[in-house]
């Protein structure tokens, strides 16, 4: 296909007044990985819930592989996977029975059941697993269950909602070398997440979004060279002396976060500590490397306090 | 809305798969419980009542408890199963993730219920049998009655499930819709006894047309005055079907 694999143009949703996403325009290119990065009520679970007809837009153009939503939201389904935020797996169920049914839901024919369930669960190796009960497995295989059963009908579109939230590091890189090699077989993906490794690793392209809108867009180091450059200086001083030194930058035009209890002054190639005043004895200065995470607070002013 | 047969399918799949695995609880409440009923009442109150008409009263609350067994079997699962799928196991933000709708949810979990309900209600129907029920051609019936009677009612608690923010607004749902629906039915006692317009209101009641369906079946069919109980039951399962299927489409698509 020529166009878009994902594109939604000034979609608007409001809940109960609350605007959740607020004019949004994103396309997503056919087999590429885009990391929707955004703070807690950013609308990244919104637009997921908009894009597998969940949710109903006010306004605004849907259309997921040329299919107009919600019109023809059941033909897009059926050509998309989905790995939901909230783990919704069968517990009854066996591991191998869990994904049978999904094929059958997602109308995999008959005769070509059990080769797909087969294929699944070697994706989320989980083959030996396959007559165990779901209840058994630990949360991150319960994880690349939730993966398997979504690519069980061979979808063009994978849309993952914070796939590794929750879980604990290992785990979690465990489950990011699953979903790069799902991005090396040409996969669409649209993957939610406010973790920005994440994010930095595996997309090739990041929109992040704050109050319903993409606020910028891009290759993650190109988003850093743009919106805060290369540089930024790390200050650790007493809590007013911060405070005069974030005024100075500010007056200057100079970006600046506060991480805990220290203050990082960005574009840092650009100026010296002496300008913001940050000298003497009692102020600590380190220059860094600026990396997307300053962009993220910058741009959402989210704090970044939960950012992994 | 459209009804999507294949999508239907898949959810009627999914749950045949997990009773599968967990029939033997599920099949031995919905059995035991209508059995411990029909016998408290049927040698209880059987005791003092010997007869309704000319039918020994074992065999009169037999009849009335198979349907009894369907209402309950239907309604409440209509209702604590289908909210505990949909704010708890968060199975409908899976199933509507696939290729299927709100309505073709509505539509798998309502027959599955009925089908299961009409498979169990026949389970007071042989222990009255026990007691002295003779068989009668007219009782093969009763399965279908079942399945027409439960679909209904498994809409009617699939709505009330959609309406539901929390498990406690079942309780007034119990006492105030459930309660009356099972005693003023003529599943007991006759409502020839109750004052005209509990009489009349009761008519209304689609359990006392499955009753009296139920009891024609075993004691002699009347094909006219029974065609309208059927016709009744079967507009009732339509509307119910109908408001549930919106309700729930609401409830799911914001």
């Amino acid at each position: 296909m020529t166009g878009p694999a994902i594109s939604l143009r000034g979609v608007v949703k409001t809940f109960g007044g609350r605007r959740a996403v607020d004019g949004l325009d994103l396309d997503i290119a056919p087999g590429t990985c885009v990391g929707l990065l955004g703070p807690n009520g950013a609308g990244k679970s919104t637009t997921m819930k908009l894009l597998t007809g969940q949710a109903l837009a006010d306004s605004g153009t849907l259309s997921v592989l040329g299919l107009e939503l919600p019109r023809q939201s059941k033909l897009a389904r059926s050509r998309m996977g989905v790995v939901p935020q909230d783990d919704n797996l069968d517990e009854d169920l066996t591991v191998g029975q869990a994904v049978e049914v999904f094929a059958a839901l997602y109308r995999v024919p008959r005769s070509e059941r059990s080769e797909a369930v087969d294929k699944a669960l070697a994706i989320a190796t989980l083959q030996d697993r396959r007559r165990d009960s779901v209840k058994e497995l630990s949360g991150g295989m319960r994880r690349r269950l939730l993966i398997g059963r979504a690519l069980v009908h061979s979808p063009e579109v994978l849309l993952l909602d914070e796939p590794t939230v929750g879980l604990d590091p290992q785990v979690r890189s465990e489950l990011w070398g699953l979903i790069s090699r799902l991005r090396d077989e040409g996969v669409t993906i649209l993957m939610s997440t406010h973790y920005i490794e994440e994010a930095e690793r595996l997309a090739d392209d990041v929109a992040v979004m704050a109050l319903g809108r993409v606020v910028a867009r891009g290759v993650p180091s190109e988003l850093v060279a743009k919106h805060v450059g290369s540089e930024a200086l790390e200050v650790h001083a007493p809590a007013a002396r911060l405070a005069d030194i974030t005024a100075r930058a500010v007056a200057a035009g100079l970006p600046t976060r506060r991480t805990g209890a220290s203050l990082s002054v960005l574009r840092a190639e650009t100026f010296s500590p002496v300008d913001v005043g940050a000298t003497g004895p009692e102020v600590g200065v380190r220059r860094r490397a600026a990396v997307l995470e300053d962009v993220f607070v910058v741009l959402t002013g989210d704090t970044g306090e939960e950012v992994a | 809305m459209r009804v999507d047969g294949s999508a239907v399918g898949g959810v009627l799949l999914r749950n045949y798969v997990v009773f599968l695995r967990t029939w033997r609880s599920n099949t031995v409440i919905s059995v035991v419980d209508p059995v411990i009923s029909l016998l408290a009442f049927g040698f209880g109150f059987g005791a003092l009542v010997a007869k309704v008409g000319n039918i020994d009263y074992v065999e009169y609350v037999g009849t009335g408890i198979v349907a009894q067994t369907v209402l309950f079997t239907t309604i409440f699962p209509g209702m604590f199963e289908t909210f505990f799928k949909r704010d708890y196991q968060h199975t409908y933000d899976g199933l509507l993730a696939a290729p299927v709708d709100a309505i073709d949810v509505v539509t798998a979990e309502a027959l599955w219920l009925a089908a299961k309900a009409s498979v169990f209600g026949l389970a007071p129907l042989a222990v009255a049998m026990a007691f002295g029920l003779d068989p009668a051609a007219g009782m093969l019936l009763i399965p279908l009655i079942g399945l027409v009677t439960g679909f209904g009612f498994a809409c009617v608690g699939i709505f009330i499930a959609a309406l539901a923010s929390s498990f406690a607004a079942f309780d007034y749902v119990i006492s105030m819709l459930v309660t009356p629906l099972f005693l003023f039915a003529g599943t007991f006692f006759p409502l020839q006894g109750l004052p005209d317009w509990v009489r009349l209101v009761a008519h209304l009641n689609p359990l006392f047309h499955t009753v009296e369906l139920i009891r024609h079946a075993a004691f002699g069919l009347h094909p006219p005055t029974d065609l309208g109980h059927a016709l009744f039951l079967a507009v009732f399962g339509v509307l119910a079907w109908a408001i549930a299927s919106r309700r729930m489409q609401k409830r799911l698509v914001a």
